[in-house]
């Protein structure tokens, strides 16, 4: 289906916002000035933007702890998104979760999530809602290639299908779990598991936001309209180290270079909207400068933001305690 | 004697242990690393690089990384123990305890008792602990307490470099499942650590300063602080003894009590929660087993009892810190009965 002009616009200022975003983290976090352990999604933004676009406030998501993207294309805070990561008052969470535990209610953000196949339970948690409230709402599960392995993640398939939840599981493959690449961590495949537990299951590449969209569209139409949950594998690469420091001396030579140079999400997008008429390339070279300006200013911002004080570290542990 | 850092003192432990016993095995999520990836071979070690180096010098067979299911391969553990191994398994953080724990605690602590004195399971389950790295909420825990609660385990952790190397051994050639604490933030500590291997017994703790005013009663990298803190005062003249409990579970109650007595003023240092906790523990044995020999109340230092904050600012707050073990000494110095 054609995507409006405003659409195209939101989604490639969605996925450079990610990658600026990620772009400014990973240049911080070498510089010594953001502390703590960072996981980046560069490299990887159109499953978050491709996916997120079919949603509003009443749909969740449950993330990873590459979560960055996931939040930007939900809709949390950039600005506060930033001061979280380095640990401000007025960070998203109060400074108290960081990088791996950002997270915003409401905007249907349930959170990163530092730990790996965490997400999907709490999916068909929350899926369980929006069906048994009525709001029509659906649940996305964002899962790495190392999280689909995990126990949590197969209970929760089959958790889904016998309830007939609207949950999705998207399967975030970017090749490796930390050094241990999917091809050897992963028996069977992820179709042929979704086929197992009577989920319909696509395969995508994940390079390509089109595609992405695409499918996207079809698993969560089919959620709402009460048609159970389906898994979506997404293919890709993640541009950085499994966490910031990591020399990624497992992967081949130039592994990143070359898909970056061929199918990165971004230049893909570009080419198409060029090449179809549908956005100039002065529209889209806008949006680069705008979304570079903006992260400069709230970086700039979030590093001149106070930090919690004494008072805060004994608050929000319950809401009430007697 | 050599000087190594407390990873040196863990990789060495696992070498030498496994090179005098063919059933000592790794397992764990990228021990070795590179499983399947076009790159280096043996490229993580760990998330800390404790195990590299291991998996080139025993391959694969013995150095399995797995995939991230900690229900499956520490249970795998756990029954390849039971079975005739000894396997060494790596939790990577404490934290994640969440998604395997039944393969412990149901399985692994009770085969022995409900078995009826039949079972022996001998595994290791390394795993990081502690706050310090802005690691937030659920990268640095402490936990110790729940695995200490549990009857059947043992719990080790090693306050410096050559206690970690001589408690691994001894973790290793035990002949019961035990966890095995290492604090995240001392893997570049150095101490003095003999080459060849050694045990340290489980249930003897150490004296780590002698003085006639105050018992301090730590474990782990708590341990440190309160030898900082016992130097600290020596210069005032205040005697401050340092009592390292190295193992949660046995615990040297005789140690604990004999020293309690002595100076008559008791600090329990715990990096974890008050509640349920080592300290609440040792505070409990001391008012029970010398209460007449006490001049003043067991005063315990911990974290709070609210998780682990990611910024640093609140981070350093919620980590007992020297200055407080310091205060809560001269407290129990102060107090007139
Ligand atoms: C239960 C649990 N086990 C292990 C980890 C440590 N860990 C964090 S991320 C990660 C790899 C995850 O790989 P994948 O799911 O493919 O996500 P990616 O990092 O590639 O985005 C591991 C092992 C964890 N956080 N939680
Ligand atoms: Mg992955």
């Amino acid at each position: 289906m054609q995507l409006s002009r405003e659409e195209l616009i939101h989604a490639y200022r969605q996925m450079r916002t990610i990658r600026a975003f990620e772009d400014r983290v990973h240049e911080e976090f070498a510089a010594g000035n953001i502390p703590g352990f960072v996981h980046l999604y560069a490299g990887e933004e159109a499953s978050a933007v491709g996916f997120c676009m079919h949603l509003t406030d009443v749909d969740r998501i449950a993330s990873t702890h590459r979560g960055h993207g996931h939040c930007i294309a939900k809709g949390c805070d950039v600005k506060a998104m930033m001061a979280e990561i380095f640990g401000k008052k007025d960070g998203l969470c109060g400074g108290k979760g960081g990088s791996m535990h950002i997270a915003d209610l409401e905007k249907g953000m349930m959170g990163a999530n530092g730990i790996v196949g965490g997400g999907p339970p709490l999916i068909c948690g929350a899926a369980l809602t929006a069906k048994t409230l009525g709001t029509g709402g659906v649940a996305i599960a964002f899962v790495g290639d190392g999280g689909s392995n995990q126990g949590t993640t197969l209970e929760s398939y089959n958790l889904a299908k016998v309830w007939n939840l609207p949950a999705i599981f998207v399967i975030e493959d970017n090749g490796y779990a930390e050094s241990t690449a999917s091809s050897w961590s992963v028996a069977g495949s992820q179709v042929g598991r979704a086929a197992g537990f009577g989920m319909p299951g696509y395969e995508v590449d994940g390079h390509d936001f089109f595609a992405v969209h695409e499918v996207a569209r079809e698993v969560i139409d089919r959620a709402r309209k009460g048609g159970g949950p389906s898994l979506v594998h997404v293919r890709f690469t993640r541009y950085y180290g499994h966490f910031e420091g990591d020399a990624m001396t497992y992967r081949g030579k130039d592994e990143v270079p070359r898909i970056a140079a061929e199918r990165d999400c971004l230049k893909l997008f570009r080419q198409r909207v060029v090449e179809a008429a549908l956005l100039e390339p002065e529209t889209l070279d806008a949006i680069d400068r705008e979304v570079v300006a903006y992260i400069d200013r709230v970086t700039n911002e979030a590093k001149a933001a106070p930090m919690p004080t004494e008072a805060d570290l004994l608050t929000d542990v319950y809401v009430s305690y007697h | 004697m050599p000087k190594k850092t407390y990873r040196q003192a863990i990789n060495e432990a696992l070498r030498q242990e496994m090179e005098r016993d063919p059933r000592v095995i790794l397992m764990g999520e990228d021990v070795a690393g590179g499983m399947g990836s076009p790159g280096e071979d043996d490229a993580w070690g760990g998330p800390l690089g404790v195990t590299k180096g291991l998996m080139p010098r025993f391959g694969r067979e013995r150095v399995l990384d797995t995939p991230i299911t900690e229900s499956a391969f520490i249970g795998a553990a756990v029954g390849a123990a039971a079975t005739g191994l000894r396997p060494v398994a790596e939790l990577m953080f404490v934290d994640f305890f969440g998604v395997c724990f039944d393969q412990i605690f149901n399985q692994a602590a009770k085969f022995r008792y409900m078995f009826g004195g039949k079972a022996k399971t001998p595994v290791v389950i390394r795993t990081m602990y502690g706050a310090g790295f802005r690691a937030a909420s659920q990268h640095s825990q402490c936990l110790y307490p729940i695995f200490t609660h549990i009857p059947g385990l043992k719990v080790a952790l090693p306050s410096n470099a050559y206690e970690a190397k001589g408690l691994l051994i001894q973790a290793i050639r035990d002949d019961d499942p035990v966890i095995f604490f290492e604090h995240k933030a001392m893997y570049d500590e150095e101490a003095e650590v003999p080459d060849e291997p050694y045990v340290i017994p489980f249930g003897e703790a150490n004296l780590t300063r002698e003085g006639d005013d105050v018992t301090v009663v730590a474990m782990g990298r708590m341990v440190n602080f309160a030898n900082q803190v016992a130097d600290k005062l020596a210069k005032e003249k205040i005697g401050v003894t340092v009592v390292d409990i190295r193992t949660t579970s046995p615990l040297d109650t005789e140690t604990i009590l004999e020293t309690a007595s002595e100076t008559g003023r008791v600090v329990v240092v715990d990096e974890s929660h008050p509640r349920c906790s080592m300290a609440s523990d040792i505070a409990a044995l001391v008012a029970q087993e010398c209460f007449s020999d006490l001049k003043a109340p067991v005063k315990m230092v911990t974290a709070p009892h609210a998780p682990v904050p990611f910024s640093p600012a609140l981070e350093d707050l919620y980590i007992p810190s020297p200055a407080k073990i310091e205060a809560a000494v001269r407290e129990v110095l102060a107090f007139k009965g």
